[in-house]
């Protein structure tokens, strides 16, 4: 149902940075194996924890510029924010599990 | 009571949908485990694959596991994109755990797992993973457009890799621990016939360089022994793998290296209704072919394991 949204350079500032709960960036792109395994595990995440976790997806290729100012040389990376700050940094598909013990404490 | 199954197969790479396609021939009914975030396999991370044959264009390594998923699966093999996180393999009856906690039982098993990425071990490679430091040149050359990387390794995949990360990378450095390269002689030479890849011959990685990112790399050489620095924008790691046998060690007979061990030419392992194919069992040839002949192999040997029970 209510699966990641995308964000982009026009609403990241007001999505992410102003957000009032945390919010899950899955920075991801169309050409990436590992990133088109852990989507849809990022969308259940996203239905699963809504009201908690804010879950959103930035693609990478368009949105080469927020991708550079955040540091991402590799993806998948997720990375949530909290009062417009990264305060944590998962690099690499990893199953849902282990991402769900990993952002346990936004959750 | 739950359901006991024909035969779970354990992997979604060319061995296991192989075995899957097989299985479901002979009516079977396999459940395969694709794996949740690896599902299709090490070919899903790659981008042309020239040498499987019937495909004299080459064929995509995504859409090739495609079309080998879509086969099992018309002949009805049930595929669950999950992992395996628990095996107990010894009884007449096997029983396996998901991560979603539910359990399978089955009268024989196919493990067909592959191989994870071989790391050099070293500290800061970890802790600068995704900070410069990759083993997938297809999800991050993109992020090295224009800048200059190393790759370590000499067989195939870090050649393919280096000339990849030619479309994005002003530079790449292939650097290899010996003066010669493991590499088929094609792939080499496309390697070498590359104006952007250079080589460091006989030198080996000691360390990974940079604070928050990484800016270069430790270097020694393995003739005279003699350190030094250079600067590097990325490292990708291309040294080969290691069989993905955790779960089943200390169940099965592996050999010292971790490969699962099968009788003569056969997939069977040193337990009764457990049959091993593809990259775990496999040191020498590591193909997409290979696994996908050993993958037959394993069905046909469970096949015929399950008509004499
Ligand atoms: C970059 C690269 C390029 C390559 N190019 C070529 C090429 O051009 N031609 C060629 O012939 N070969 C190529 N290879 C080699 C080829 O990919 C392998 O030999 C082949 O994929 C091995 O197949 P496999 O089925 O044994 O294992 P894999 O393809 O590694 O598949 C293993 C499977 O097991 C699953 N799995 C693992 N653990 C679990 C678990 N606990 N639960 C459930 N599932 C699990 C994974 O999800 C995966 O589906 C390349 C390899 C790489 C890395």
């Amino acid at each position: 149902m209510s699966s990641a949204q995308a964000v982009t350079v026009a609403n990241f500032e007001a999505e992410v940075l102003q957000s009032t709960t945390p919010v899950l960036v899955d920075f991801w792109a169309e050409w990436c194996g590992p990133c088109r395994a852990v989507g849809p595990i990022v969308d259940e995440i996203a239905s699963e924890y809504a009201g908690k976790i804010k879950v959103v997806k930035l693609n990478t290729d368009e949105e080469a510029a927020i991708a550079m100012k955040y540091g991402i040389m590799s993806i998948p990376t997720l990375n949530v924010f909290v009062g417009g700050q990264v305060v944590k940094t998962i690099v690499g598909a990893k199953p849902k599990p282990a991402l769900l013990k990993e952002l346990s404490e936004y959750l | 009571m739950s359901e006991i199954h024909n035969v779970v197969i354990v992997g979604s790479g060319p061995a296991g949908y192989t075995a899957a396609v097989y299985a479901a021939r002979a009516q079977l009914n396999p459940i395969v485990y694709e794996g949740s975030i690896t599902a299709g396999g090490a070919l899903m991370n790659t981008t042309e694959v020239e040498n499987f044959p019937g495909f004299p264009e080459g064929v995509m390594g995504p859409d090739l596991m495609d079309a080998m998923r879509k086969q099992a699966e018309k002949f009805g093999a049930k595929l669950i994109t999950d992992d395996i996180v628990e095996m107990k393999l010894d009884g007449e009856i096997k029983v396996l755990t998901d991560g979603s906690g539910n359990t399978m039982k089955a009268k024989a098993v196919i493990l067909a797992t592959g191989s994870a990425y071989k790391e050099i071990g070293l500290t800061n490679e970890k802790r600068l993973s995704g900070r410069g430091v990759s083993w997938c040149a297809t999800c991050d050359g993109f992020f090295f457009r224009e800048k200059v990387v190393a790759i370590v390794g000499g067989g195939d995949s870090a050649m393919e890799e280096a000339n990849f990360l030619t479309r994005f990378a002003s530079k790449v450095v292939l650097i290899h621990r010996r003066d010669s390269l493991r590499a088929s002689k094609i792939m080499a030479d496309r390697a070498m016939a590359n104006p952007k890849i250079e080589f460091l011959w006989n030198t080996e990685v000691i360390d990974v360089l940079g604070a928050d990112q990484m800016t270069g790399l430790k270097l020694k050489n393995t003739v005279d022994g003699t350190e030094s620095e250079q600067d590097f924008d990325g490292l990708f790691v291309a040294i080969g793998h290691v069989p993905r046998s955790e779960l089943i060690v200390g169940q099965i007979d592996l050999d010292a290296e971790g490969y699962v061990k099968v009788q003569g030419r056969s997939s069977k392992t040193n337990l009764t209704g457990v049959f091993a194919c593809g990259d775990l069992v496999d040191h020498t040839y590591r193909q997409a072919i290979t696994a996908a002949g050993t993958g037959c192999e394993a069905a046909l040997d469970a096949e015929r394991f399950l008509s004499g029970h």
